[in-house]
């Protein structure tokens, strides 16, 4: 299990200093002089001079590459050009309005999927198994960017149900909460579907399990041995599949954030592409990637711990 | 009919495919043709989906706008699947090391969040077609790549394999002649059940204003021209937004009844 564990923490290192030098790359290959950029037209050669020296440009290209990973390593990415504050600070500030989103999308996603999965098992082979079918194909085929301009459409335009702008008064948990409601369902509709075709499946191979049989030769209700004894262990595969989908719910809350115009990462970054502000892009980018590589490096412990095969495969 | 389902799907796929093709007949209008005086205007039956903020017919263009989206979504599934299948055969054929190396960048590159990928290519090189293509093939081509390794893996030491090698033949002879056809079969599946994720990607970007660059139509700038007005003239995002629902839910029923129907094994992937 500890090599396991060694092997996937590896892998996540190289996938983070992978990151870093993609935005090595962003920050300094790209394009036009980042100190004039940074000052503006009207800065004088010595000012530009004086900012390279201090941004390090100055020096050779390696020892940039070195600067910038001891740095990035401690924390330092950089500073904000236009309000001169450091570039994490900025960063995480948005951080928690993307959290809520993705926290949001599980709940939706567990909520209607793990009930949706449950039914279609037991009623397996017919029509409402079979709608259930159909119905989650179509929440994972459709794009969620698709999902939140209708829904932003219906229920916030056009029956002006909930809000459509922003994350709500600060410090008021209910208007925060409705405004969370339809971004959330955007982030988290695709997993609905994912979330109740796994159930299903895990359902049906659990219902055929030799407990369930003794239970139902006990005479146990058939209610209690589903939903007591089944569900309970048809859910456990949910949790590694939530591993994979906080992922790609994080890429779908760009998406979210920029339709219903709520503060977060996403429109953090999308903002500063359109203004030019690499720093910006690059340190958001790096704090999402180790984000991202964080939580499926926990997924996979978490599935190793729970699934012994998983471990020997790995090997 | 003994799948519905699939029947849908293939009925879906047929007409945007076909609508396509015959944009040209099916309309009048030209697609980046500006009408200062139309702005704005609702659904009628001079214009059926209503007309953008240029007055451009949104009918027209949102039938030009599937020529793009299935011309991107077929090229760069292409392209992903010869990458893939290429870097897969070198990782199951080829030395161990190099095989270390390969899955060591596929797991790397598989383990960025797309969006954010998306986001770093455009900021590096600028949007265009070729960024969707290439944002395509990163998140297509390490999961194809994966699979036609292990089959290598598993037929490398089988025994028409053995009696090639044992015959002298070369190592892309038995690359082509006896390992490819085998492990093509499988892969051609999931590879079409990945155009409609190739469609969203296309239509994401675009809607983001990092894939096509106006005036060139495409679901995904509809969605975004819409969506700027989208208080006083709903009809543009439903004509962005529509094709996209129908595109991807076409392909999905379609390729999953494929699926089913040929390869039981896959089912569930």
């Amino acid at each position: 299990m500890i090599r396991y564990a060694i092997k996937r923490l590896w892998l996540g290192a190289i996938i983070i200093s992978f990151a870093l030098m993609m935005m090595f790359a962003m920050v300094y290959l790209i394009p036009g002089d980042p100190a004039s950029v940074a000052l503006g037209p009207r800065a004088t050669p010595e000012m530009k001079e004086a900012l390279r020296e201090r941004m390090g440009l100055d020096q050779p290209v390696w020892r940039q590459f070195t600067n910038f990973y001891g740095s990035a390593l401690h924390g330092d990415l950089g500073t904000e050009v236009l309000s001169n504050r450091p570039v994490l600070n900025v960063v995480m500030e948005q951080l928690p309005f993307t959290l809520a989103l993705i926290v949001g999308g599980i709940v939706w996603s567990v909520a209607l999927g793990i009930p949706l999965g449950c039914i279609a098992a037991v009623r397996r082979g017919g029509f409402v198994d079979q709608v259930i079918g159909v119905l989650s194909v179509a929440m994972i085929a459709v794009p969620s960017f698709v999902v939140a301009i209708y829904s932003l459409l219906v229920f916030a335009v056009a029956l002006q149900w909930l809000p459509a702008i922003g994350a709500g008064e600060p410090g008021n948990i209910a208007s925060q909460l409705q405004h969370l409601i339809l971004p959330s369902l955007a982030v988290g509709l695709g997993w609905i579907g994912y979330i109740s075709r796994m159930v299903r499946a895990s359902m049906l191979e659990t219902l055929e399990a030799s407990h369930i049989r003794t239970a139902r030769a006990f005479g146990l209700p058939e209610h209690r041995i589903i939903y007591t004894y089944a569900l309970r262990i048809a859910v456990l595969p949910t949790i590694t599949l939530l591993g994979v989908g906080i992922g790609h719910m994080l890429s779908s809350s760009v998406f979210a954030e920029i339709v219903f115009a709520r503060p977060g990462i996403g429109k953090l970054v999308y903002e500063a592409i359109s203004v030019r502000n690499y720093p910006i892009v690059s340190g958001a980018v790096l704090v999402t990637t180790v984000f991202f590589v964080l939580v499926n490096v926990a997924a996979d412990i978490l599935v190793g711990l729970l699934d012994p095969r998983v471990r020997s495969s790995f090997n | 009919m003994r799948e519905p389902l699939g029947a849908i799907g293939l009925t879906l796929v047929a007409v945007v495919v076909l609508s396509a093709i015959f944009a040209g007949v099916l309309t009048s209008y030209a697609p980046s043709k500006i009408s200062p005086t139309e702005r704005f205007a609702s659904p009628s039956l001079l214009h059926v989906l209503g007309t953008d903020h240029l007055g451009r017919d949104l009918f027209t263009r949102v039938l030009y706008g599937g020529r793009v989206a299935l011309m991107i979504a077929l090229g760069s599934t292409l392209v992903s699947l010869i990458v893939g299948v290429v870097l897969g055969l070198i990782a199951g054929y080829g030395p161990r090391w190099l095989d270390n190396i390969l899955l060591l960048v596929f797991d790397a590159v598989k383990s960025f969040p797309t969006v954010m990928l998306a986001l770093t290519l455009v900021t590096l090189f600028g949007p265009s077609l070729y960024a969707v293509v290439v944002v395509v093939m990163l998140v297509n081509v390490p999961g194809y790549a994966r699979i036609i390794r292990t089959q290598t893996l598993v037929l490398k030491s089988a025994e028409h394999v053995m009696a090639a090698r044992s015959m002298g033949a070369s190592a892309g002879r038995i690359l082509r002649v006896h390992i490819l056809p085998n492990i093509i079969g499988p892969i051609l599946i999931l590879v079409s059940m990945d155009i409609p994720v190739v469609v969203a990607i296309e239509a994401g970007m675009s809607f983001l204003g990092l894939g096509v660059r106006p005036p060139t139509p495409s679901w995904g700038a509809i969605l975004n021209d819409g969506f700027a007005n989208i208080r006083d003239s709903y009809w543009i995002v439903i004509a962005g937004g529509l094709p996209i629902v129908l595109t991807t839910l076409g392909f999905t029923f379609f390729g999953e009844t494929l699926r089913d129907l040929f390869d039981p094994r896959l089912k569930g992937r």
